[in-house]
């Protein structure tokens, strides 16, 4: 649209400032910059690892060093530099922290600023909440009302000193230290997470949510969650990211598991709204992520929700191991790209065990100069019997000057399989703005409606609250993006 | 009272010039129909008077209400209560014509300054104006005009004209490509909602949708410019004689 007006507005939303662009000053401790074997041992050390521990970070640090980037995704980025980066900081502590009146006044408002006040949720009895800030778990809520169910919430570190069989039988069992280049990593220096054990036949009461933030500058992230569902458990997981605005990237590498014993669910829910960029490419997080998850028993579900608004590159795959048999997939994903963001996200769905059934939902939106493509992969394996398979993925161009693309793999090896797949692509022209227009609803109203639209079957995946919130980071990321 | 004063008005697309001195005058309570020859500029006239961008205008004025419409948004003169009931329906995916309208009628609200509707009330308006077109509940439960028949999506637009309530509705081409079943219901429903406050500008190139939408005056579009008006007689005079005679007339000036 060429009308003033129009450009006015656009003019004026796509100024719109990153709203959780500010960065906190908050005391902090950090590994010499740089990535070395010392690193490694500095950070176990930190966190007062077990021998094991250290080893198995070693082991991948000196895979590592042997791999190479991948460069087959649809992204386009200068080589980064792993030296340039902190791989440790973490928000110094003056004490060991006992009530949430010890938690740093400035990490407290930075969480205010965030809207999850740690107060306030203890007092809304809704959602459990760990909170990492840079490397470190500051709070975790309501961890003694879920240790009354025998739940274990809590930061990784604390997992480590505390459950440490737990975390030796399942770290690494569904993304192993050496699966790819950024896992390795994440492997190596990985400084905390979540971690969530849900013990058999316990339904959470309540949804666990962890919200992460990067602020310290040119410092990696890379956190590992490991979330086990046992026997019957099941468990709704919600994940929130945000980050300052920094001209230089910043780097997030991190790893997430699921286990889902038999008859377990888990549904694992992101919001990702990392910095994106300015409008011109510069600055915004490098979203580096492995996610897995495995339904390792039989009648067991792993559902994978994602809406992807924010990070300058994003490369993630949250992808499901069917290997019970009767067990069931999901992935559901929202991406947007604007001005000069790229996404290569999708799923993988291995079927292993007989009957298992995977859906795909993928709702792509490109605008601006961005680039947004769709990678995905089915496997169905010998013995998996009557497997069945749906994906739809369908892309929404905003402009003329953006790209969507479709990568999708199919590898069947078992003759009963049944895969189906179906992809559309539409444009939001210029007529249909004008027909909006014509009955009152103004350009910006018009995309919202029409994005929600496209997106209503994914968002209904979402708990409540982070539907509207999802709904609200679509609008904001946007504006002022037709032409 | 005058609704709608367009004096001397030009327009042009892509470079082209179509619309050349037009003027007309429409005051409240009228219906005015506009017939004239393919490319006569009958749909230039609807589309710049809907504020569509591809449209320039170069030269004269359009008063609505006594204001300069040309200088408002599409979606402004929506607000100020122009419909255009669209020659070609777009489908819009993943919306719903119940969803569409909800959303329209809030936006215009906001801008008029009135109370929102509730939830039970926009239903309850939604169930009677359904009725002036025979609309079926399947159709507006659907993604708008995805899938529908030229029928279904023309009925839908008069539908959306009795939900909007306009004070100048504009309908281009109405008529194009509906049997005389439809036909009937679309005029139907027009009829029903005319009244002393509002207008109606009927744009069409056949007689036959005078037959039940009766107007009180027939303007003649030729080259542009309205070369010929009258009462409803007129257009049985064309109907009779054709356009030639029209292209003859202006020949003869």
């Amino acid at each position: 649209m060429e009308s003033n007006t129009d450009n006015q507005l656009l003019e004026q939303y796509t100024q719109q400032e990153y709203k959780y662009g500010f960065s906190s000053d908050i005391e902090t401790d950090f590994a010499p910059i740089g990535l070395s074997e010392d690193t490694v041992r500095f950070i176990s050390a930190k966190k007062n690892e077990p021998g094991w521990l250290l080893d198995w970070r070693l082991k991948a640090y000196r895979h590592w060093l042997k791999m190479a980037e991948p460069e087959w995704a649809n992204i386009h980025y200068p080589k980064i530099d792993y030296q340039n980066y902190y791989y440790y900081a973490a928000p110094k502590e003056k004490k060991q922290l006992n009530s949430l009146d010890d938690v740093d006044p400035e990490i407290r408002r930075t969480f205010d600023k965030l809207g999850i006040s740690l107060v306030e949720q203890m007092r809304l009895a809704g959602v459990a909440v760990d909170a990492v800030i840079d490397s470190v778990s500051v709070k975790t809520t309501f961890k003694d009302k879920l240790a009354e169910l025998g739940i274990i919430f809590c930061s990784f570190g604390e997992a480590v000193q505390e459950h440490p069989e737990l975390v030796k039988k399942y770290l690494g069992s569904v993304v192993p230290s050496t699966d790819n280049f950024f896992a390795a990593l994440n492997s190596a220096v990985f400084s905390d997470g979540s971690f969530c054990y849900i013990p058999k036949g316990t339904r959470c009461p309540m949804e666990l949510s962890t919200y992460f933030r990067i602020n310290a500058a040119n410092t990696g992230q890379f956190e590992r969650t490991l979330i086990i569902a046992d026997e019957g458990a099941y468990v709704s997981y919600l994940e929130g990211c945000t980050a300052p605005m920094r001209d230089e990237h910043q780097l997030h590498a991190a790893v997430v598991e699921l286990v889902a014993h038999a008859d377990a669910e888990i549904k694992y829910s992101t919001v990702q709204n990392w910095y994106p960029g300015d409008k011109d490419g510069k600055g915004g997080i490098y979203n580096f992520v492995t996610k897995r998850g495995i339904c390792e028993g039989k009648n067991s579900r792993i559902s994978w929700t994602q809406v992807e608004t924010g990070s300058a590159i994003t490369w993630k795959y949250p992808s499901v191991i069917l290997k019970g048999d009767n067990s069931v997939g999901e992935f559901y994903s929202v991406a947007v790209t604007n001005n000069r963001q790229q996404a290569d996200t999708g799923t993988k769905m291995i079927h292993i065990g007989k009957n298992t059934r995977s859906r795909i939902v993928s709702k792509g939106i490109s605008a601006g100069k961005s680039h947004n493509s769709y990678r995905g992969l089915v496997r169905v394996t010998k013995n998996a019997d009557n497997a069945h398979n749906y994906s739809q993925c369908d892309s929404l161009l905003m402009t003329d000057r953006c790209g969507a693309h479709t990568f999708p793999y199919l590898e069947v090896h078992n003759p009963t399989a049944k895969v189906e797949h179906e992809a559309t692509t539409s444009k939001i022209g210029e007529d249909i703005l004008f027909y909006c227009n014509q009955r009152g609803i103004g350009t910006e109203a018009a995309v919202n409606l029409i994005v929600n639209g496209y997106c209503r079957e994914v968002f209904n995946q979402l708990p409540m609250e982070f539907a509207v919130e999802a709904q609200k980071l679509l609008s904001i990321s946007l504006e002022g993006s037709v032409g | 009272m005058t609704l709608l004063e367009i004096k001397n008005l030009q327009a042009s697309v892509e470079s082209k010039d179509i619309l050349k001195g037009l003027s007309l005058t429409v005051n409240a309570g009228e219906v005015h129909a506009i017939m004239g020859p393919n490319g006569s500029g009958k749909s230039t006239l609807a589309s710049v008077l809907a504020g569509r961008n591809e449209y320039e205008v170069t030269g004269g004025s359009v008063l609505f209400n006594g204001e300069n419409l040309l200088d408002l948004s599409p979606e402004e003169r929506a607000w100020k209560g122009i419909f255009l009931a669209f020659q070609y329906p777009v489908e819009i995916p993943g919306i719903s014509t119940t969803n569409f309208l909800k959303t329209a009628l809030q936006e215009i609200y906001k801008a008029r300054g009135k109370k929102q509707l509730e939830a039970r009330e926009f239903l309850a308006m939604m169930k009677e104006k359904m009725k002036y077109v025979e609309m079926d509940t399947k159709l507006t439960s659907r993604a708008l005009n995805e899938g529908f028949s030229g029928g279904e999506k023309k009925r839908n637009e008069i539908f959306q004209m009795a939900m909007l309530e306009p004070t100048l509705a504009i309908l281009d081409e109405t008529d194009s490509g509906l049997d005389i079943d439809a036909l009937r219901i679309v005029a139907n429903g027009v009829n029903k909602l005319r009244s002393k406050d509002n207008a109606f500008i009927v744009i069409t190139h056949y007689q036959r949708l005078l037959d039940y939408i009766v107007p009180d005056f027939v303007h003649v579009l030729s080259g542009g410019k309205i070369v010929k008006s009258g009462g409803k007689e007129l257009a049985m005079e064309l109907e009779e004689k054709g356009y030639d005679w029209i292209k003859e007339l202006q020949a003869a000036n």
